[in-house]
């Protein structure tokens, strides 16, 4: 896989180094209300997030509503600006004077999203929204519609009865199929998918995850996946972030996170996913309530409010994330965990069954 | 009408039973067959799941119970509800029984419940519509069944708006709203489809728990596998208007005879199937204003025969009360 | 609860595979949907034949619109030569109704196409911007709205002095802030949503989205409102004639009309109340026309 990676002509640092890494991301939202529409609060959406993606990888992103994923794909994305925090481009960092512009970076860099019919302008064919970015960008129009086609039959969908259809003639899964031939039209090397496949029914949810792996090896793609759907992380993923409240609780290889979570929401999130076995099913609540309001999070750890272990020491400071503390080094990419407490990491939960 | 398998097998009178149900939404020039001739029985106490994906009529079919559907749908069949048939009654009747012997939850609890009240003015609003006792004792009875589905502090929740609830106490306050009459039938129309995970969890254990101690029937809607498996007593799988197969859940799950149910199941993605590329049914569900005649899954199904385009698809039910509705089940259960 | 499942009827519908034949364009299908609509067909008809009878009034009447009689006054409908009878001084009523619907029109349409450009132009402005820009606007908007439209419309005419210029102005100034609300909601909508990101995703200017995507998804409604702003403008420029601050005597125009013939009411009731007539026609026409458009630019009617 990493011979293909280097025949990339747009890659710059070799296999090695990550193709987007994030540092310290940080996006606050104020909360405006009362007479003089002054802020009264503040969404800590995402808050000091830091990971890296590897050439090739795909990266699932896991958590609720409220954990700041979404946040987090919109700000690689540069469709809102992080309060704080450096994204680097395979080596340039991005927005700086020594590195690459915004535009240069979303030529390399797509996103599809979760909701296919909002995503596509209603007044324009499926071939008009494919060819309309490298239109903008300069490419010749017979030449955007050619491509437009093929990229059309590169998802599956027949060019001569799809191009000159508009979106609410379209199926939820056609729609999001041109979706991803319109994040391809501009040839990116990393495409972010934020739920991607959340709205579509389950035969043709697994169709689609089909193309997206196709789609993948066929052009050197790295992939953001994002998805509430554990199932489908594991699916898709060779590393998993796990997200709760707006910051990163644990990250590894996609089969020690799943296999082994250490961090006591991950483990509750595994807990509560529905079993496929009617013998066994879920008999005890992993956790109670909703999750909190991201207005005003609880000091030091966040999920200390929800969390069965939680001490004194949960509330003073906020956890990094490190090495889990049984000492157990396993190889490949680190798994990394956010949680003070070592007997909170060992413990064992109910989520062993697949 | 043939047994298809969803009658009751016990001696005791179904709860709900439904015969022949068929709904057809009729418009200048749309005739959409929604529902095409269901049936099935349940009994106190016990749920069954419809389980199919958008458009296969499931929703529409629990509206159909509820009387909830638009002026030009036509609905016909037979509905008994505690052994009174319901279809056609008054309207006046039908808005009786609602709310009382048989209610229904939803997916959006923000969009069925009203904004302007408060929760307990609601579910109090409703008991003393159907049983005409004071508005003091319809308050004390909403309480104890904010405390039943284990509303934290439900003295205080009593007095909030929906707006300021969590989508997971939402929902809990809409099944508690729902319970408000001990109604005999529950319809659940998605309830977990919006909430998180772990939310998710917490309002199925939930449900479960009051089904032992209210022992009300549960007719669950939902296209989730998962949610199924946890729920379920029974599932009938529904395809374009048509339940395909039912069964225990147990059946259902480790052995699917319909050629759908097994793609269906095969196609839900779980991480084992990491690394493979996953089984997927071809194509995309049938035009309900034009379904083809015999099997409506034939044109998807790997096992498409002549017999399957031409005229009605056998039934066959085993003696364990499953059923399956596909040519090929002929052969391979025995009969 | 039934329109959730309308919903789950109608959405059933695309999803069997297409046929092969390719939608017609965007606008060429709401034209298709328009020519559908037999109330819309006869609105428009309707006004088409007022427009007619306005601007080619010398085509459909020989007597002139300032020659009065002093021996016809008041004459009743169905005179010989004045079928329409005449007004207070003697001069044909059908030739003032004809030649008054110039003025009337005039002091009608114009202010919804000056509140349409400056309007427009603010609150897709406001809309598409957000932040301070999108504050100062709307609140300077705000201020506006403080005030009864025709209170304003009289206080903006008494400010400037009577006369049509000053009247067409005062109604613009009066139609900006609605317009200026509407575009603003509309675009703030269609900013935020996914296919717009998808374009700014992929590199395309904010000129150029705004050319591509927001134009084309915010004029539909600006135009339906701008045409049922029309016939708020017949009625309030008629009102303004009528209180003397717009059109002059002797010029024909319907609301100065009305108000000079409201002293024949009872003696002449059915005549005096025709340039009423026209109004209440004219605004009511533009009023259907508008839903007509309205129904028929919702994309997902489509069928």
């Amino acid at each position: 896989m990493s011979a293909a990676i280097t025949l990339d002509p747009r890659d710059r640092g070799g296999p090695a180094q990550p193709l987007l890494s994030v540092d310290g991301l940080k996006k606050y939202f104020p909360v405006r209300g009362g007479l003089l529409n002054r802020q009264v609060a503040t969404v800590q959406a995402v808050d000091d997030v830091s990971f890296s993606v590897r050439k090739g990888e795909t990266l699932g992103i896991v958590g609720e509503s409220g954990c700041g994923k979404s946040t987090t794909a919109r700000l690689l994305m540069r469709l809102m600006d992080p309060d704080a925090g450096s994204i680097v481009f395979d080596g340039d960092p991005v927005g700086e004077r020594a590195g690459i512009t915004v535009n240069e970076m979303r030529r390399q860099m797509q996103m599809v999203f979760q909701d296919s019919y909002t995503s596509l302008n209603p007044r324009m064919t499926m071939a008009e929204s494919i060819a309309y970015a490298p239109r903008m960008h300069g490419t010749p129009r017979k030449e955007a519609f050619d491509r437009a086609d093929t990229l059309l039959a590169q998802v599956g969908l027949n060019p001569r009865q799809y191009a000159r259809r508009y979106p609410h003639e379209l199926s939820g899964g056609q729609r999001q199929r041109v979706n991803i031939a319109r994040a391809l039209a501009l040839e990116p090397r990393l495409v972010i998918l934020d739920e991607a496949v959340a709205a579509l029914d389950k035969s043709v949810e697994a169709q689609v995850l089909n193309l997206l792996g196709d789609l993948k090896s066929r052009f050197n793609l790295t992939y953001l996946f994002i998805s509430h759907d554990l199932n489908v992380v594991e699916y898709m993923s060779d590393r998993v972030m796990v997200m709760y409240l707006g910051r990163v609780v644990e990250t590894g290889p996609v089969e020690q996170i799943y296999r082994r979570p250490r961090h006591p929401y991950t483990r509750a999130l595994f807990a509560s996913k529905p079993t496929l076995d009617p013998d066994r099913r879920t008999t005890e609540m992993p956790l109670t309530g909703d999750p909190p309001n991201p207005i005003n999070p609880p000091s030091g750890c966040r999920f200390r409010t929800r969390c069965a272990f939680a001490k004194d020491v949960c509330a003073q400071s906020a956890p990094p994330l490190a090495a889990p503390l049984d000492g157990e080094v396993a190889d490949g990419p680190p798994h990394l965990v956010a949680c003070h407490l070592p007997e909170a990491q060992a413990a064992m939960g109910a989520n062993t069954h697949a | 009408m043939p047994d298809i398998g969803l009658a009751a097998t016990t001696t005791d009178t179904p709860v709900l039973q439904v015969d022949d149900l068929t709904v057809r939404f009729k418009r200048r020039n749309t005739d959409v067959a929604a529902v095409n001739g269901a049936s099935f029985a349940l009994r106190r106490g016990e749920t069954l799941t419809i389980l199919g994906e958008s458009g296969s009529g499931k929703s529409v079919s629990l509206k159909a119970l509820m009387g909830l559907l638009p002026g030009y749908a036509q609905v016909h069949g037979k509905i008994w509800l505690d052994g009174r048939e319901i279809l056609g009654l008054p309207a006046a009747e039908l808005a009786k029984l609602r709310g009382g012997a048989i209610s229904m939850i939803f997916q959006e609890p923000m969009a069925a419940l009203d904004p302007v009240y408060t929760i307990g003015e609601q579910i109090a609003e409703t008991i003393v519509q159907h049983e005409g006792v004071d508005r003091r004792t319809a308050m004390q009875r909403a309480l104890g069944l904010l405390e039943r589905v284990k509303i934290p502090s439900p003295e205080r929740r009593l007095k909030n708006y929906p707006h300021e609830m969590s989508g997971g106490m939402r929902q809990r306050a809409m099944i508690a709203l729902a319970l408000a009459c001990s109604p005999s039938v529950l319809l659940a129309d998605e309830p977990t489809t919006a909430l998180d995970v772990t939310v998710q969890i917490q309002v199925l254990l939930l449900l479960r728990q009051l089904q032992q101690e209210l022992g009300m029937a549960i007719v669950f809607v939902t296209h989730d596998v998962g949610v199924a498996a946890e729920i379920s007593d029974r599932i009938a799988v529904m395809y374009a208007g048509r339940f395909v197969e039912s069964g225990t859940t147990r059946e259902i799950m480790r052995h699917p005879q319909h050629p759908y149910t097994q793609g269906l199941l095969a196609s839900t993605v779980h991480g084992a199937m990491r690394g493979s590329k996953l089984e997927t049914i071809p194509g995309t569900p049938p035009n309900l204003a034009s379904l083809p005649p015999g099997c409506a899954f034939a044109p998807r199904c790997r096992y498409t025969r002549d017999a399957c385009r031409t005229g009605d698809v056998p039934v066959i039910t085993s003696p364990t009360g499953a059923m399956v509705r596909c040519v090929r089940a002929t052969e391979t259960v025995p009969a | 609860m039934s329109d959730a499942t309308i919903d789950t009827a109608q959405r059933v519908l695309p999803a069997a595979d297409a046929p092969a034949a390719p939608a017609p364009g965007y606008w060429k299908s709401v034209g298709q949907r328009l020519l559908r609509d037999p109330v819309t067909i006869i609105v428009t008809l309707m006004l088409i034949g007022i427009l007619f009878i306005t601007l080619g009034a010398p085509l459909v009447t020989n007597a002139d619109p300032y020659a009065g009689s002093v021996l016809a006054r008041l004459k009743p409908i169905g005179t010989p030569g004045h079928w329409l009878g005449t007004d207070e001084t003697g001069r044909d009523l059908w030739t003032r109704l004809c030649y008054g619907g110039r003025l009337s029109l005039l002091a009608a349409i114009l202010p919804v196409t000056i509140s349409l450009v400056v309007g427009g132009f603010l609150g897709i402005l406001a809309g598409y911007s957000g932040g301070w820009v999108n504050t100062i606007i709307m609140r300077t908007m705000d201020v506006f709205y403080a005030f009864p439209s025709i209170l304003l419309a009289v206080a903006i005419c008494g400010m400037l002095g009577n006369g049509l210029t000053n009247s067409i102005l005062a109604l613009g100034v009066v139609f900006i802030p609605p317009m200026v609300r509407v575009a603003e909601t509309v675009t703030t909508q269609s900013r935020s949503l996914d296919f717009v990101e998808a374009a700014r995703a992929s590199g395309t200017t904010t000129l150029q989205i705004i050319r591509h995507h927001v134009l084309a998804n915010v004029l539909g409604p600006i135009l339906v409102y701008a045409t049922s702003l029309i016939s708020v403008s017949i009625i309030l420029s008629a009102g303004l004639s009528f209180l003397g601050l717009g059109v002059t005597p002797p010029e024909p125009e319907w609301g100065l009309m009305l108000n000079s013939l409201r002293q024949a009411i009872y003696v002449q009731p059915y005549v005096a109340a025709l340039p009423g007539v026209m109004i209440f026609v004219t605004s009511m026409c533009f009023n259907l026309m508008s839903d007509g458009l309205r129904s028929a630019m919702d994309v997902r009617l489509n069928k």
